[in-house]
């Protein structure tokens, strides 16, 4: 961007001799602020870029994916103030039971009838007799579309609504996917630029730092840190991003740099007089930042599996996301149900799934645009 | 290379001391210490967890404990277990590696072999629906959440069709009074298969050295697979631990699979794209130019450079197999390192968590060097510098 605005300006000077037409055109274009010529610029190459994306089905397929989650996110709150009673839709502390009529052993024959006779008369008092119908409170309850109050997706071991859950944590995925991937980018481009651009011991120590963190386990790393703190979300994107950031991430992008470094408006800048921080934040940075988007989706896909692998061993101080939900089935005893209690496994894993796949697939989308040898001839 | 190698070993070493002390540090993080798993017992007298303590060296300032601990690791000393007291960590560790490394090395060699031919053929012949499906379940099966697909797995395999064994390593009720210990018949299960393993990559360099034919050439190396894989049967079905190690095999197939099945999504995309890279480069075009077989040119020149990356992520990959251990050992209830890392972590047992994670940093410098000395044996233009 910056060589296209210098050579503008030059061309502006040197016009004198030319004919009128391209003299009054090329003065348009000098007075027109420099923003809205980066502006027009940024749209032509999100153009070209867009074109060459929407070749990738599978990319757009994630795209409609993410944007589904991204609804999904919104309309939580929403409904929570709208149309849900938080008593009993709230994801952590909502309540609800479904009543059912159930009828107490007819006659006792064997050893496991007497049991159930025994047990009735515990739970429902000494006066229950056979044959009597009792109420039960039913939870998890099934999926039920009627009554006052639907479950979409029924209710977990402990009453509380299953689909309110799966919106609520879709929010948190988000979060924590923007922190995580916010984080690692804005690491590794500065710690890859500031390598790349002085070289030396300062590339020499940064780069051993990044081979310390790559030798460093990160799902044993961050079990012993969310065992030792409370860690909630934002600090484990936080924490995530900072490990990718400094480890593998920043190796890659050190070595795209380098290969900005050589280039001539590099030298350029430099002569025009733009110092150290100048050369390398406006003009390295912006040239490496196409690539960071690439790891921040991988880096969102990443974010998303630890964060639930972490609450499915119940280490994060979190109170509800889809990793819960799991840890939440597992350790009541609902791990082996499978179809049985199928609303208490499936969304939550295949939620977890779905968005990690979807930022993997636009990520890979992204990879072909960035990398043309991988596109389709 | 002698003098590439020596620096290599220095800097190899000073990471690993780094390494070493920064998780040293983070362990000591972690809040109270291994007497408060006698705070719940109200008949023990606060003067004997004083005593535990002083005993353990616990008591004593940090920088003590810190010199203590890495003058002992070098000398081979990785203490005793807080939390299995009188067992030494190495010990446990020694008796939980094969377990781990076992599982990890069947999968992933398994997923690397099938997904390297899955990716290679699909990329070669692009565009096809088979393509498009491979590859969205590629995807899928490494995006998809390993702890909820494990389960999933044992639900189905193991409680839903009944076919193998709800985790664990053995069954005890088949194993009570057994006559062998199940380290021992696991131990010689493994040595089996590497001898199998070893023997079959010879016979396959010898064979291509010797055969003319490539057709001769492939039938021979069926035969030589037949040969090898139905002696290793044979022996065991004559070995009078038949049965115990059956048990085993039959424990092992479920974590295996479900292992192997997300690292064969990973690797076959690897390869995908590694693979079209490749085909893209001008000795591609040399070799249809000199009018070679597309089969030649796609498993001689193609597939072969396109190795690259696929071998160094399958280093790699070994490098972390107690990360991801965790995971399927606690599904499956594995007695392997992750297993062992994660009950340490639960109950403060410092010792052992350190060697656990020590060890993996071990592995994971060797495979960075491996993963450097294989790229210059693959590729003969990279020279070490």
């Amino acid at each position: 961007m910056s060589i296209n605005e210098r050579t503008t300006k030059h061309e502006v000077s040197r016009a004198t001799g030319d004919d009128l037409a391209r003299e009054l055109a090329t003065r348009a274009l000098a007075d027109t602020p420099i923003w809205r010529i980066r502006l027009r610029l940024f749209r032509r190459s999100f153009a070209r870029n867009w074109a060459l994306f929407r070749d990738n089905k599978l990319g757009l397929v994630g795209l409609a994916m993410i944007a589904i989650f991204a609804v999904m996110a919104i309309i939580h709150p929403i409904l929570m103030a709208t149309v849900w009673d938080p008593a009993i839709y709230d994801p952590v502390v909502g309540y609800d039971s479904v009543a059912v009529e159930v009828t107490v052993v007819e006659e006792v024959t064997d050893p496991i009838s007497e049991m159930e006779y025994q047990e009735a008369r515990l739970r429902f008092g000494p006066l229950t007799s056979l044959g009597d119908t009792v109420t039960v409170r039913l939870q998890p309850a099934p999926p039920t579309l009627a009554g006052d109050y639907p479950h979409f997706l029924g209710t977990d071991p402990q009453g509380r609504d299953i689909f309110s859950q799966l919106l609520y944590s879709t929010r948190a995925a988000f979060l924590l996917g923007a922190v995580a991937a916010l984080t690692t980018v804005l690491f590794a481009t500065t710690v890859g630029a500031i390598a790349a651009y002085y070289g030396g011991w300062i590339d020499g120590g940064l780069m051993r730092f990044a081979d310390l963190i790559l030798l460093m386990p990160l799902l044993p790393l961050l079990i012993v840190l969310s065992a030792a703190f409370s860690i909630n979300m934002v600090m484990l994107g936080l924490l995530i991003g900072v490990l990718n950031g400094f480890g593998g991430t920043a190796i890659v992008l050190k070595s795209q740099a380098l290969a900005i470094k050589v280039k001539a408006y590099i030298d350029a800048a430099r002569v025009a007089g733009g110092g150290d921080w100048h050369v390398i934040f406006r003009h390295i940075v912006p040239n490496v930042l196409p690539l960071t988007f690439l790891f921040m989706m991988f880096g969102v896909t990443e974010a998303i599996a630890i964060e639930a692998t972490l609450s499915f061993f119940g280490l994060l101080n979190v109170p509800m996301t889809w990793g819960v939900m799991i840890n939440t089935a597992q350790t009541q005893g609902y791990l082996l149900s499978g179809t049985d209690f199928w609303w208490l496994l499936f969304p939550a894993g295949l939620a977890v799934s779905f968005l990690a796949f979807a930022f993997f697939i636009v990520g890979r989308g992204m990879d072909e645009v960035i990398n043309p040898r991988l596109r389709a001839r | 290379m002698i003098k590439f190698l020596l620096r290599r070993f220095i800097q190899m070493g000073i990471l690993f001391v780094i390494f070493l002390s920064v998780i040293w540090l983070i362990l000591q993080l972690m809040p109270g210490d291994v007497s408060d798993t006698l705070i719940g017992d109200p008949s023990i007298p606060l003067t004997a967890r004083a005593d535990l303590r002083a005993r353990l060296g616990l008591d004593q300032p940090l920088h003590i404990q810190y010199f203590t601990y890495i003058t002992n690791f070098f000398r081979g000393d990785l203490g005793v277990s807080f939390s299995r007291y009188p067992q030494e960590v190495s010990a446990i560790l020694w008796n939980a590696l094969p377990r781990t490394l076992y599982l990890f090395l069947t999968a992933t060699l398994f997923a690397f072999w099938l997904g390297f031919k899955t990716g290679k053929l699909i990329a070669w012949g692009r565009g096809g629906k088979t393509e498009q499906g491979l590859i969205v379940g590629g995807v899928f099966l490494q995006t998809v959440f390993y702890p909820w697909f494990a389960i999933v797995m044992l639900w189905l395999f193991g409680f839903f069709l009944g076919w193998f064994p709800i985790g664990r390593f053995i069954d005890a009720r088949l194993w009570q009074g057994a006559p062998f210990l199940a380290n021992d018949v696991f131990e010689l299960i493994v040595l089996t298969v590497v001898i199998t393993g070893v023997l079959y990559g010879l016979m396959r360099l010898a064979i291509k050295r010797f055969a003319t034919n490539p057709v001769v050439e492939h039938r021979l190396r069926q035969g030589a697979a037949l040969v090898t894989v139905g002696g290793l049967l044979l022996y065991w079905y004559l070995s009078p631990m038949r049965t115990y190690a059956a048990d085993i095999a039959h424990h092992t197939v479920l974590p295996v699979v479900t292992l192997g099945l997300v690292a064969f999504g990973a690797t076959m995309l690897l390869t995908r794209s590694s693979m079209l890279e490749t085909l893209g480069e001008d000795y591609i075009l040399t070799a249809r130019a000199k009018g070679l077989h597309d089969r030649a040119i796609r498993d001689r020149h193609a597939a072969r450079n396109a190795m690259l990356p696929v071998t160094t992520s399958l280093v790699l990959a070994l490098a972390f197999v107690i990360g991801g251990g965790i995971i399927t050992e606690t599904i499956f209830s594995w007695p392997g390192m992750g297993l062992i890392f994660l009950q340490a972590i639960g109950v403060n047992d410092l010792p052992l968590a350190i060697g656990a994670l020590s060890i993996t940093g071990v592995l994971a410098l060797v495979g960075h060097l491996v993963a450097d000395i294989l790229y210059t044996v693959l590729d003969p233009r990279i020279r070490i510098s």
